[in-house]
């Protein structure tokens, strides 16, 4: 397991040393911002009774939707359209050091992109007087969910990039899985065909996964390691996948 | 490492009945072959004959469907981590990541191999030197032309200094000057490492490689030096002869110098009364004198005489035509199928 090391260094690098990764970050700090500067312009206005910081994280969804496939889409789709992958592969590293490598750089990245969004914390700290407004409880939580939900959502992206040698196919692949994550499993319990007695289970599970609900719990500062569970084994079986995959393809290339 | 005789050394690579079918469709067909270490063996063979997979098997990327491959004694089945430590591999068409600098990717991939980091630093120095990419060891490798990238992906192939080298047509789509460079590189790893490469361009083999497979239909149909396999794969040798002299009675003096020499053509006679003949035989030793004394005897004028040697494209040509009659007739055999 030595190699993940080598090769998580080796894609930090690459990824710190393109051009796409700065256009990406400013895109999203842009965002970010722009977000961040309409909901201080909302509370400018009239009292809330929520702080910003857990308005700003209701939002989290947006930039995930776009910054995951960006992020993700290259990772092993490009090795396998340039033959790169066999190369790497015929040295002493196994599928699983490969796909974990891969993995912890763009979940380091994501960590990055997230964590410049602290600056925008420290200029409200800084500059606005009401210590209201800023709730570390909400704030602490936020980013808690920031960082236990990154670890699905990369993982489902590296998953989608390894299912096709075509970036872009990659990438709609991770929205769309994404997009049924987040939005299709709300939608998914008001069918009505769910609310019978023998899909209970099912109902059940899907309440259980319910990805705002998990939000709204970090942001209260409950921690509920049905959550925690939740996003480590899915992480831990989008991973699964994703050597399964990679391995798969190498037998039927 | 000091330079080994290649006919008393150890095997490094051992194949025994390899077999690998894609969807029931045999790619490679029950290959079995040793290859001593410092011998340069070349793999000839038709598109689709079972090189690249057979290769592939070898480093380990592709596992096979049934037989033995050892590497250094390891099986690379059981023990593929291990195995691979004792081999440099350079895939067809060399893929290389576009966006890293030529020291930069070295340096990963000499990482990878498991080179400890005081000596990658030398080793790299010395790869670079031995492939002649000092200069442009800075250069993005995605702005380089095809024979420096084909020269990055030979550094990377010896820089671990494996026992085992496989090298998936490492000439494709060169220039004539670079093939040459190419060629001397690989020529330079002679008796030290064990050298595989594939490759289309028949001279090439002839030049580089001390021993040939020709491989057909997932077959090995001929092995050997390049002079056995002419020897074995033809089985006759030719003689071209210019003469003017009384054409019916040549095939008795010829069946006085040997009894399996006989005429194959005629031409001519030209403007000076001369004939162009093209005999054959299946004797392999030289009867040049003896048919020269012969036709002196006999009061024939001879202008020219010449003993033709069949380039390997030749032995290629016959040896994959031989395998595929096998194959028609093998299918032939079976009705229903």
């Amino acid at each position: 397991m030595r190699h993940i090391f080598t090769i998580l260094g080796h894609e930090i690098r690459m990824l710190l040393v393109n051009t796409s990764t700065y256009i990406a970050a400013v895109l999203f700090l842009t965002v970010m911002g722009l977000i961040f500067t309409g909901l201080l312009e909302v509370y400018s206005q009239a009292p809330q009774e929520t702080s910003p910081a857990s308005d700003f994280f209701r939002l989290f969804f947006l930039p995930v939707f776009i910054l995951v496939p960006l992020m993700t889409m290259k990772s092993l789709a490009e090795e396998r359209r340039l033959g790169t992958l066999e190369t790497l592969l015929t040295t002493p590293v196994s599928t699983a050091e490969v796909v974990m490598g891969k993995y912890g750089a763009v979940y380091f990245l994501y960590l990055l992109f997230w964590g410049s969004t602290g600056g925008l914390f420290y200029i409200l700290h800084r500059f606005a007087a009401n210590p209201r407004l800023l709730d570390s409880g909400t704030l602490v939580g936020g980013y808690l969910y920031v960082v236990v939900s990154g670890l699905l959502y990369v993982a489902i992206g590296v998953f989608a990039s390894a299912l096709s040698r075509n970036q872009a196919v990659a990438a709609v692949l991770t929205g769309v899985m994404l997009i049924v994550l987040i939005w299709g499993v709300p939608l998914a319990l008001n069918v009505s065909l769910l609310q019978l007695p023998a899909f209970q289970p099912v109902h059940a599970a899907l309440e259980y996964a319910q990805v705002s609900l998990h939000l709204d719990d970090f942001s209260r500062g409950i921690i509920d390691t049905r959550h925690l569970f939740f996003y480590f084994t899915g992480t831990a079986l989008m991973l699964i996948l994703t050597i399964l995959g990679v391995e798969a393809k190498l037998l039927h290339n | 490492m000091s330079t080994i005789d290649p006919t008393t050394a150890p095997p490094t690579i051992e194949v025994e009945h390899l077999v690998k079918t894609y969807s029931g469709l045999a790619a490679v067909d029950g290959i079995s072959f040793t290859v001593r270490r410092g011998e340069i063996v070349g793999l000839l063979g038709p598109n689709g004959a079972g090189k690249s997979t057979t290769m592939r098997i070898l480093t380990g990327f592709l596992p096979a469907t049934s037989g033995i491959v050892r590497i250094c004694g390891i099986p690379v089945a059981s023990r593929t981590d291990e195995a691979k430590r004792h081999i440099g591999y350079m895939p067809e068409n060399n893929p290389l990541p576009e966006d890293m600098r030529v020291n930069e990717y070295l340096y990963y991939r000499g990482r990878l191999k498991e080179i400890p980091r005081e000596k990658l630093h030398p080793r790299l120095d010395e790869v670079l030197e031995l492939c002649d990419l000092k200069r442009i060891r800075h250069r993005i490798i995605g702005k380089l032309s095809k024979g420096m990238r084909q020269r990055v992906g030979i550094a990377e192939a010896i820089l671990g200094e494996p026992e085992v080298i496989i090298m998936d047509e490492p000439t494709i789509g060169l220039d004539p000057h670079q093939i040459l460079i190419v060629r001397d590189l690989i020529g330079g790893l002679r008796g030290r490492m064990s050298v595989i490469i594939s490759s289309h361009i028949l001279p090439e083999i002839e030049v580089t490689c001390d021993r040939v497979m020709i491989i057909n239909g997932g077959r090995i149909v001929a092995q050997g030096t390049p002079a056995e396999l002419r020897r074995k794969v033809l089985g006759h040798t030719h003689y071209e002869l210019q003469i003017a002299g009384d054409q019916a009675a040549l095939p008795a003096l010829l069946a006085g110098v040997e009894a399996t020499l006989v005429v194959e053509s005629t031409q001519g006679p030209d403007a000076e009364g001369f004939h162009l003949l093209t005999l054959t035989t299946t004797r392999d030793e030289e009867l040049g004198e003896a048919l020269l004394r012969a036709l002196a005897a006999g009061s024939y004028r001879v202008r020219a005489l010449n003993r033709a040697h069949p380039t390997l494209e030749d032995v290629f040509l016959a040896a994959t035509k031989r395998s595929w009659d096998i194959v028609d007739a093998r299918a032939g055999s079976k009705p229903g199928r």
